[in-house]
């Protein structure tokens, strides 16, 4: 199946019996049912989806009930005020609407993830974060009110100052504390569309946070690709990146027009995303960045939203499908944090195609956000036989170090892990349980995590 | 333009008005129900890209009365209207029809008898300043007689016809008919039917409806591959057709 903005959303069929799948399109039975009037579809609904992008199962039905609302065609603008850029629409409205939309007349959101395939309604849901959380945190501290039908089947506005238990449960709460309705939040004006990036390559991940770390107070976009195959000397080397919007006078005058993209046709073998693949691969974009920083105006599809230029990457992973993990690592842990980790991966083996660190800024408001004050770190792992216990070893790592994973990647965490680095846990589901005592709304993820009936 | 909108609240025809609204063309809305249309309207004023006031007026195409009511006050808004666009109709499965008499008259009356009834007094206005655009979504199902659509596809034929007439007749008086024939769409109405191969995405749809209206194109397939599919399956004889299940 495909959505509107032509890309399949992991609704399959096979065999007959229909399969619902994230992005990392490891499926499970079920059915997803798109529909225009959101409001009514949730009265007997126990999960909404948005465009499924979450990577695990964050957005897939449990067992016992197999049907998933989605929202992308429930996707109205209920106001935007033209002066001050406050924006309220029903939560199935996608960013790349948005962008499309608003860009071209100064108004950005203010926090973007690294795809523009999402919702509004998930972007609440999984608090994201974008390349500016030093700056500007998660897209929940910009959202200012939220329309919410909770599990007991009332539909509810909530606000910082209306019912905020249930708005700061539902920031970051993975869709647990009732279907999102509609959006309410604050874009930002910006002097043009176009981004001004300054990239540089870092021999090695110590330089790479230090550079981060140093660009933050000066950069609102700060992100770095790293190359986690190279070792020893040059463990962790990458490209750091850094970006702000443009102004008119060093910016083209035209509006930028959506990029073409391509499209990956078809599932991939597995050696297609392969350990030696991928060595070649990053090589071969480290060196091509060459020794100069490089300063230039660039697309801001290609800055903010690179992967997006390929449609349906994830069929690369092949059959089995991939996994992504992101876990946080305090500022606590000391900057070598990032170098224990990268050598506790590839001491594994672990192949990844994408490893992103990001900084981090303070921890938001959502009860569950996933940020913390230190950085980020993400990668794609393809799924193979000993994916569980390269996940395990990871998270270990983590618990000890004091950082958390990220519930919108998340399809492998056990649940005495999630539960001690997540001493938050009790304070959501004690306002979970006031707004849906029977327990009713749930997901596969809340099933394996938070101990939800199947 | 100045735009008279049946059906802008769901699927192609949410899709069609909002690219008039970015356009800048001026809409009036009219649909079954009110709070629906505020909606689409309050959708749409944020879209334009100027300030604007996207008006609505109350309109069921399951009934006859009230269609010169609901002109009249698009008039009114729009200070007189030189396009009218009707998306709005009904669907339901040859199973569904024949299981449910109801229903049946119902979508007869509203896809057909009730479309061109609405359609006449559109027409007869825009005939008395000089002219305009007419575009109504009517369906490949109308093309030929198949299984699946014995009925809900005479609706569309009958639609067809009527639009294909009226094109010939008042074309020289300044009246262009668009017939829209959109092949399977996504939308919320063919949600849980399973998609066939060229199924299209209702905003692609909906920009090649806009170059027909913009080129007062008599008849517009969407998306563009249904011409191809429809020429052959107008093509096949009758004992193809008997046996296949298409």
């Amino acid at each position: 199946m495909t959505t509107a903005d032509g890309q399949r959303n992991g609704h399959g069929d096979a065999g007959g019996e229909t399969t619902v799948a994230g992005w990392g399109r490891v499926a499970v039975p079920g059915r997803e049912v798109r529909r225009a009037d959101l409001e009514r579809a949730t009265e007997d609904a126990v999960l909404t989806r948005g465009l499924a992008r979450s990577y695990g199962d964050a957005s897939l039905p449990p067992p016992s009930r197999p049907v998933v609302v989605a929202s992308p065609l429930a996707d109205r603008i209920v106001s935007f005020d033209r002066e001050t850029g406050l924006l309220r629409a029903e939560a199935g409205l996608s960013l790349k609407e948005m962008n499309r939309l608003l860009l071209p007349r100064g108004w950005f959101t203010p926090v973007t993830p690294g795809t523009q395939f999402v919702t509004l309604g998930g972007m609440v849901a999984a608090d994201v974060h974008g390349k500016n959380h030093h700056r500007a945190g998660c897209f929940g501290e910009h959202v200012t009110a939220l329309k919410v039908r909770t599990g007991d089947g009332v539909v509810r506005e909530c606000s910082p100052e209306r019912e905020p238990d249930l708005f700061l449960a539902t920031i970051g709460g993975m869709g647990l504390t009732g279907h999102v309705l509609e959006v309410e939040c604050r874009l930002i004006r910006v002097p043009s569309p176009w981004i001004v990036c300054d990239s540089e390559r870092v021999p090695d991940v110590d330089h790479y946070v230090e550079g981060l770390k140093e660009a933050g107070p000066r950069w609102p976009y700060t992100v770095g690709w790293i190359d986690c195959l190279s070792r020893g000397r040059n463990l962790g080397r990458g490209i750091l990146q850094r970006g702000r919007f443009a102004e008119p006078d060093e910016a083209p005058r035209r509006a930028p027009t959506p990029l073409t993209r391509l499209r990956v046709p078809f599932e991939c073998p597995e050696w297609v995303l392969g350990p030696w693949s991928v060595r070649a691969f990053n090589a071969a974009y480290y060196a091509a960045h060459g020794l100069d920083r490089k300063v230039r105006v660039v697309h801001p599809e290609s800055f903010f939203y690179p992967l997006d230029a390929i449609l349906d990457w994830n069929l690369l992973y092949g059959r089995r499908g991939f996994t992504q993990y992101q876990c946080v690592l305090p500022e606590a842990a000391g900057r070598g944090a990032a170098r224990r980790f990268l050598e506790l991966l590839t001491e594994r083996g672990g192949a990844s195609f994408l490893c992103v660190i990001k900084d981090c800024g303070p921890e938001g408001r959502g009860i569950l956000s996933f940020p913390m004050k230190g950085i980020s770190i993400a990668l794609d792992v393809a799924i193979r036989d000993d994916t569980q216990s390269l996940v395990d070893a990871l998270n270990e790592l983590v618990l000890a170090e004091g950082g958390r994973v990220y519930l919108a990647k998340d399809s492998f965490t056990r649940a005495e892990h999630f539960r001690a680095m997540e001493p938050r846990l009790e304070r959501f589901l004690e306002i979970r349980r006031r707004y849906d005592p029977d327990g009713r709304i749930r997901s596969a993820q809340s099933v394996r995590l938070f101990g939800d009936a199947p | 333009m100045r735009v008279v909108f049946v059906g802008a609240t769901q699927g192609m025809g949410r899709a069609l008005s909002r690219l008039l609204a970015e356009r800048g063309d001026a809409l009036f809305l009219l649909g079954r129900d009110e709070a629906e249309l505020a909606r689409s309207a309050r959708d749409l004023e944020a879209r334009a890209p100027a300030a604007t006031t996207v008006g609505t007026a109350p309109l069921d195409l399951a009934g006859s009365a009230g269609f010169d009511a609901a002109l009249t006050a698009a008039d009114d808004a729009l200070g007189g209207f030189d396009t009218v666009v009707v998306t709005a109709g009904l669907f339901a499965t040859q199973e569904e029809l024949e299981a449910d008499p109801a229903r049946l008259e119902e979508l007869l009356t509203v896809n057909f008898t009730n479309t061109v009834l609405f359609c006449e007094a559109a027409r007869k206005r825009l005939l008395a300043r000089g002219g305009g655009t007419l575009a109504v979504f009517s369906s490949v199902a109308g093309d030929r007689g198949r299984k699946p659509v014995a009925l809900y596809g005479a609706t569309k034929a009958g639609l067809s016809h009527y639009l294909e007439s009226l094109d010939h007749r008042y074309r020289a008086a300044g009246l262009a008919t668009v017939c829209v024939k959109p092949g399977f769409v996504r939308t919320g109405m063919t949600e849980g039917l399973k998609a066939p191969p060229f199924a299209g995405e209702p905003v692609a749809v909906a920009h090649r409806v806009l170059a027909a209206i913009l080129d007062r194109r008599p008849v517009v397939y969407a998306p563009a591959a249904w011409w191809w599919v429809m020429a052959i399956v107008r093509r096949l004889p009758r004992f193809v057709m008997r046996r296949v299940g298409f």
